[in-house]
């Protein structure tokens, strides 16, 4: 008799484990997941971009470096052609200036996309629902490229004319651009 | 000439022993249904080769998340995107390291047990006893082993992987202060129920060949000491290798 227990009670444990892991691992660590805990105290905000990048749901928004919220809805704007994001901030973060305007930036090098918020100077504060008027789109790569390599044809086109003249102002043309 | 006639006769000799242990395996699966009337062999076998497996499997699953987050930090930190660090150690963790590393621990731990037991009843003349009392050794001793074995192998990799990540995520949050939030949120970003898929279908795929393997070589082992010592080596050598293989070809088909 007491042996059948503690065999059935290690029995049920390895397979309670077990199947608690297979849970966790296909509700927890994919998208398709199902949040048990909460949220704490927050409020919604919404943002149009031109171009989202490869920005994800659940990634941070920030402001001065600071996590105050996640992203948790990308949606499409039909009429618009513009992107949708809804993002959720923290309760404790009331205070952001109504004029204040969302990037999109990278982490890393090649790390996912974040929303920056720069404070703007307004002395009224973004509410539940309300929508940041001023963003900027994310930094595509091969955008940039493309500008460069269409200021280097330019470069090329010109210096037939004139090549002490055009050198020197294209440089830090091409610079600003990379900021 | 004569060393033709050795490689043909080898080629001969494990096309044999394919055929002898498929036919195993289908002579199992015929007799699982009835097998499966008596669940309390069947839930015994699964605390010998799982709750007993536990341990190692749980301490080796810490060990291998550790490493794996120390590994892929300094990997990443030269691209500057150590944030990719959870979906990189829950990838690897779930696809590969998790079914593999558990499927060779458990042929380490289990499968011997399972081979060593089967092949001392057998040298014992436990199974001729058996048929002498005109018990199916088959449906009594062996198909439980096997279902157990099958039963346990998915759950511990899951284990496995599971405390893997939260070892990459010590390493990776706790000691080399990767953000939380952007190793949780990336990995879930990046992580998709096909890749929990692959991990499920590799470790149950990997659990049928461990327990059969170490069934067959612990049932038609050679009734001697010996024998039983060398079946439980070539339990462990065949299921390595066939582990391996087969971990390819799924990986391949799931690509």
């Amino acid at each position: 008799m007491r042996k059948s227990t503690t065999l059935n009670l290690g029995t049920g444990t390895f397979v309670l484990l077990g199947f608690a892991a297979l849970f966790f691992l296909t509700t927890q660590t994919t998208s398709r997941g199902i949040t048990f805990f909460t949220n704490p105290p927050h409020y919604e905000l919404t943002a149009k971009f031109d171009n989202i990048g490869d920005l994800k749901v659940g990634a941070p928004v920030s402001m001065s470096g600071v996590e105050m919220g996640r992203v948790t809805k990308i949606a499409f704007d039909s009429k618009e052609y513009k992107a949708v994001v809804s993002m959720r901030i923290d309760a404790r973060y009331k205070q952001i200036p109504t004029d204040s305007d969302a990037s999109i930036y990278t982490q890393g090098l090649l790390g996912g996309k974040f929303i920056g918020l720069t404070a703007g100077g307004a002395e009224t504060y973004l509410k539940d629902k309300d929508q940041i008027d001023f963003t900027q789109s994310a930094f595509v790569l091969e955008n940039l490229i493309g500008q460069v390599l269409a200021n280097f044809t330019k470069n090329a086109g010109q210096t037939d004319s004139g090549k002490s003249k055009t050198d020197a102002p294209a440089e830090p043309k091409t610079s600003e651009k990379t900021k | 000439m004569k060393l033709l006639k050795e490689v043909w006769l080898s080629v001969f000799e494990s096309l044999v022993g394919l055929g002898a242990i498929v036919r195993f395996l289908l002579r199992l699966v015929a007799e699982a249904p009835r097998a499966l009337l008596r669940l309390d062999l069947i839930a015994q076998q699964v605390y010998n080769s799982g709750a007993l497996s536990l341990v190692i499997i749980m301490l080796s699953g810490l060990f291998v998340g550790m490493v794996l987050g120390l590994q892929g930090f300094q990997l990443l930190q030269r691209f500057g995107s150590e944030e990719a660090l959870g979906t990189a150690a829950t990838i690897g963790l779930v696809k590969e390291l998790g079914p593999v590393v558990t499927a060779l621990l458990f042929a380490g731990r289990a499968g011997t047990a399972l081979a060593s037991e089967l092949g001392l009843m057998r040298a014992t003349d436990q199974i001729s006893a058996m048929e002498m009392m005109a018990v199916d050794p088959i449906r009594r001793v062996v198909v439980p082993r096997f279902l157990g074995g099958v039963i346990a192998m998915p759950l511990l990799a899951a284990i496995f992987s599971v405390i893997g990540i939260y070892g990459a995520q010590l390493v990776g949050v706790q000691i080399m202060h990767v953000d939380a939030g952007s190793f949780w949120s990336q990995m879930r970003a990046a992580v998709g129920l096909s890749d929990i898929n692959e991990g499920i279908v590799k470790s149950c795929i990997f659990g049928v060949a461990c327990s059969l393997i170490a069934v067959y070589e612990g049932y038609y082992a050679t009734p001697t000491a010996e024998g039983v010592g060398r079946a439980t080596t070539r339990t462990v050598v065949t299921s390595a290798v066939v582990i391996l293989f087969l971990d390819y070809l799924i990986t391949a088909a799931f690509l």
